[in-house]
């Protein structure tokens, strides 16, 4: 049974929030009804808390971004203080800023170097629709050069609105398991090779 | 021999050590954020909130002043007239239809400053992540404070 997280209201807000998230707590495995569906949650539950961001500072998001890490907020009890400077080792990208469209191949690039599973986080009002630079110069959206899996408004967001997207990404990575082609290697059976 | 390994390795370790040890007596700076939220300061500005009088009438009155102040131009109002039948705010005039994109707001306030009655108000919710694209235009059921509002502790 998962624990339940039981938070305390600081904020003045009229929205219900809070009810989805959860730090840590296996709830995918708690929820699964098969043994393939537990096997599948095994490394879904690593990957979750084990993501090294990519270093992708682009505007003033990123001091946001760097303070996240620090010791006021800590990103490192979630698993993802190891923010690496190339993308071979890295499974999350942050896009923190506004994206030029200068810039867009190199995002490009950078992304397909990433090796799967790897994942997106749009950081902030411009990396996700150019804010208020609407020209001739903003990529106006990551989405269009990347998929993104999370977006996270704010201008810039804060430590704390980052931190809620990353738990948040690591709630569908949970519950995405296993791609279809390695669930195909779980299943105990010959597989039919594909005559060419 | 037994000595220097003593000097050069030994000591340095446990001097650091000691460092870690001296820390721990001293106050955590970390917020544990998913169980505990800093306080946020006074005058942060996060979720958009369309406020109503105490008679559970809206103040907006769909003037459309916040969509022409906005510098994103992340604000799409609709106004139309109110009836004695149907009521909806104190003016001639009620927003039919109020639509905030949030991935495009910057959070400014400018749009609260603009507006003649204090209806629309940036609030201190920051958790407004989500999935998918379409989920970020708040509509005004969303924008909509509930009719009585209960009194929220601070």
């Amino acid at each position: 049974m998962p624990k339940r997280v039981e938070t305390l209201v600081l904020h003045d807000s009229s929205t219900p929030s809070f009810g989805d998230i959860q730090k840590g707590g296996s709830v995918v495995l708690a929820n699964s009804k098969t043994l393939g569906d537990l096997i599948a949650g095994v490394p879904a539950q690593a990957r979750a808390h084990a993501l090294w961001p990519l270093t992708f500072g682009l505007a003033c998001c990123a001091i946001e971004m760097m303070s996240t890490v620090a010791a006021r907020f800590d990103l490192a009890r979630f698993g993802s203080e190891a923010f690496r400077a190339t993308p071979r080792q890295a499974d999350v990208m942050i896009i923190a800023g506004r994206l030029s469209k200068k810039m867009a191949p190199v995002l490009r690039q950078i992304y397909d170097q990433m090796p799967e599973p790897k994942w997106v986080i749009s950081m902030g009002a411009c990396a996700s629709t150019g804010g208020v630079y609407n020209n001739y110069a903003i990529v106006q959206g990551a989405d269009q050069v990347v998929p993104v899996d999370v977006y996270v408004p704010g201008c810039p967001p804060s430590p704390d609105a980052l931190m809620y997207a990353i738990i948040k990404l690591q709630n569908k990575i949970k519950h995405q398991g296993l791609k279809p082609k390695q669930m195909a290697l779980l299943e105990l059976k010959p597989r039919e090779v594909e005559s060419v | 021999m037994s000595f220097e390994v003593f000097r050069d390795v030994a000591k340095p370790i446990l001097a650091g050590f000691g460092i870690t040890a001296r820390r721990l007596a001293k106050p955590k700076a970390t917020v544990q954020y998913p169980e505990e939220r800093r306080e946020q300061f006074p005058r942060t500005r996060w979720r958009h909130v369309l406020t109503r009088y105490d008679s559970g009438l809206e103040r907006c009155i769909g003037c459309s002043l916040c969509a022409g102040a906005c510098p994103a131009r992340c604000i799409y109002v609709e106004a139309a007239e109110n009836t004695d039948q149907e009521r909806y705010s104190p003016g001639e005039r009620y927003a039919v239809r109020y639509e905030i994109n949030m991935l495009r707001c910057i959070f400014c306030g400018y749009c609260q400053e603009a507006c003649p009655t204090g209806a629309i108000v940036l609030r201190k919710d920051f958790e407004l992540a989500n999935y998918e694209r379409e989920d970020f235009i708040y509509t005004k059921e969303m924008l909509l404070e509930a009719r009585r509002p209960e009194p929220v502790a601070h």
